[in-house]
């Protein structure tokens, strides 16, 4: 973990004060040492209304909406918080390629054109080669793709770039290495180093978006949020076409998680995270799954939040059958995407569906 | 006002107006209606191009706006073109702002890429209205390539910062031989109207308008604004700012000499 010169519980208001002083939208360590310590809760008032003013003038009265595509949950990981850990003895699920495209149809049919598509650690079976052509399969029908799957390298990032995936998403998780030990006892990830190296080998590769987290709930929030800020700055300072966005993937009850073991986050510091980052951030975008409760997630589209899921499914072929697969969490809003827009018009913003365009992809053939 | 004349079309508004950001289609329509604008850009991620059905492109009536579609995302001269000959082939629509903005902050154009696509998009027939930095030297080379207009920012975008580069803007509408339309950053109808009393001919505004409280009062404040700076700057306005009268003249003891004569 960073250090700074103070722990977030020195933090006086009068530190709060100044830090809501600097200009929304930039970024100092410091300033979001204040903006998340313990003395910022009683400014979060003040915090939510600078965030909500800069969101607006960043990105406009706009949702983006996305559905994510679950394709294994076979995993040789036991990361000892998730669902999908080997050791975990739940019916597991893969889909060949024309399964995951009967999924994407379903997706489609709902009026999304910006589909995540998710996996465990299955390499061998969720391979680049397998990812390259559901890429292709699917440009016809999405105007933005984006994966959520185990660490390449480079190259094989490149590779996927070249195929039409324009983003990447894949969270530290946790910052501090202790912790991070703790909990990736073993396989591919349970190198912390390699896994930090991930957010430079996407952005080397050309990728536009980096997708960038700590699951919330496995340490510290206020000391995670510090070095999430500080990745996040490290990024943008040497890869300065590609646009750091953040998820806020708080732990959630899954099956065969034992639930003791965690420091569930409140909703008062979620909100108090979201905000802070916005207001160092003015850019990012900030990402919220359907992890949250829907009367959570109505609120947060109103404070900084920018782009959210509807409808998810979070096993794999759940959205065209219901399946007993395990499922990575449980999602707690349950609602339709129809029904999630139409709460999106009704706090006054347009939901958008597209806001990329397969165009940029370098195969896709032009006019001539 | 005076007609804006861009490659080979006359406009009677000198307001265009962008199309993100707003909170529904129908308030954009109905600010666009009120903006009097006869120029709309629409980035081309934002909408599905080939669909007369896109809820964005719907709202907007191309029989009484110009569609200019904008290659906003590209981050170099290979995608803003590759998206260009796509709206093309889509639409017929041979006019775009070209927008080549590496950098997903600030949103600033690239000028090596800006002029490269420029060059080959002017090959191709396209009418071309680049968006720049405020570089008089960059608005010369674009000139020189053939564009329809400069498109030079006045702030970061969305920033409604208003006329941070005004001196390098004073230069360019010197020395430009194409329309300069002042494009990004202007915040406030107070804005928009100086660029106009400064001499550009015309203004781009999105943001100021799509998240003020009420988008269509903002679009008819704007719409007012503008006038009232083209109407100033034929007026004589910006001479008149320019030149010294002091009320101790430095010369008056000529005067005074030739009286005792």
């Amino acid at each position: 973990m960073i250090s700074t010169q103070k722990h977030p519980n020195e933090v006086k208001g009068s530190d709060v004060e100044r830090a809501l002083a600097t200009p929304a939208g930039s970024y100092s360590l410091e300033k979001l040492l204040a903006l998340i310590s313990p003395a910022a809760e009683d400014y979060l008032e003040e915090m939510a209304q600078q965030a909500r003013q800069l969101t607006i003038q960043r990105f406009g009265r706009t949702i983006r909406l996305y559905a994510p595509l679950y394709l294994s949950n076979y995993c040789i990981n036991n990361c000892r918080y998730c669902g999908f850990n080997k050791e975990n003895k739940s019916e597991r699920r893969r889909l060949t390629i024309e399964q995951a495209v009967s999924e994407a149809d379903v997706i489609a049919s709902e009026g999304f054109r910006d589909i995540l598509l998710v996996s465990s650690e299955d390499r061998k079976f969720i391979s680049i080669d397998y990812l390259s052509e559901l890429a292709g399969r699917l440009r016809g029908k999405f105007s933005s793709i984006s994966i959520e799957v185990y660490q390449m390298t480079t190259k094989e990032y490149a590779k996927l770039f070249a195929a039409g995936i324009e983003g990447i998403t894949l969270y530290q998780e946790t910052y501090d290495r202790d912790i991070y030990r703790k909990y990736h006892p073993a396989g591919p990830k349970a190198d912390y180093d390699h896994r930090l190296s991930a957010a430079d080998s996407i952005a080397q590769a050309g990728m536009r978006e980096i997708g960038i987290a700590v699951l919330l709930g496995l340490s510290d929030w206020r000391l995670e949020a510090l070095a999430l800020g500080e990745h996040a700055h490290y990024l943008m300072k040497r890869y300065w076409k590609s646009r750091v966005s953040f998820s806020f993937p708080r732990l959630r009850p899954a099956k065969n998680v034992d639930r003791t073991q965690f420091s569930f986050l409140s909703d008062k510091n979620l909100v108090q995270m979201i905000i802070a980052l916005r207001l160092c951030f003015a850019d990012s975008g900030l990402v919220l799954s359907t992890r949250e409760s829907a009367e959570l997630r109505d609120h947060l589209i109103e404070v900084g939040i920018t782009k959210i899921s509807a409808g998810s499914k979070t096993s794999p072929g759940g959205y065209s059958q219901p399946t007993n697969a395990v499922e990575q969490f449980e999602i707690d809003d349950t609602r339709s995407p129809a029904q999630v827009a139409e709460m999106i018009r009704a706090h006054g913003f347009e939901p958008v569906w597209k806001d990329w365009d397969i165009a940029f992809v370098k195969s896709c053939k032009s006019e001539e | 006002m005076d007609k804006l004349a861009i490659a080979d079309r006359e406009f009677n508004s000198r307001l265009l107006v962008g199309t993100g950001k707003f909170a529904s289609c129908e308030i954009m329509a109905e600010a666009l209606e009120k903006s009097g604008t006869e120029i709309v850009t629409v980035a081309l991620r934002r909408v599905d191009i080939e669909n007369k059905n896109d809820d964005m492109l719907r709202a907007i009536n191309v029989k009484k706006y110009l569609l200019l579609p904008n290659t906003s995302g590209a981050r170099d001269a290979e995608e803003a073109v590759r998206l260009s000959k796509l709206a093309r082939a889509a639409t017929g629509i041979n006019w775009v702002k070209l927008e080549v903005t590496p950098d997903p902050y600030y949103l600033l154009p690239d000028p090596v890429e800006t002029l490269k696509a420029a060059e080959i998009l002017v090959k191709d027939g396209f009418i071309v209205l680049p968006y720049i930095n405020a570089d008089p030297v960059l608005a010369k080379r674009l000139e020189d390539a053939g564009t329809a207009t400069v498109m030079p920012l006045a702030s970061p975008i969305g920033s409604k910062q208003g006329l941070r580069t005004r001196a390098a803007l004073e230069i360019i509408i010197e020395q430009a031989n194409v329309p300069v339309v002042v494009d990004a950053g202007l915040g406030l109808p107070s804005h928009a109207a100086d660029a106009m009393e400064m001499g550009a001919d015309a203004v781009l505004v999105n943001t100021a308008i799509a998240t003020a409280a009420e988008p269509s009062r903002m679009a008819t404040a704007f719409k007012l604004a503008v006038e009232a700076g083209r109407t100033a700057y034929k007026a004589g306005a910006a001479a008149a700012g320019k030149r010294a009268s002091a009320s101790s003249p430095l010369t008056g003891f000529l005067r005074d000499n030739k009286e005792e004569k």
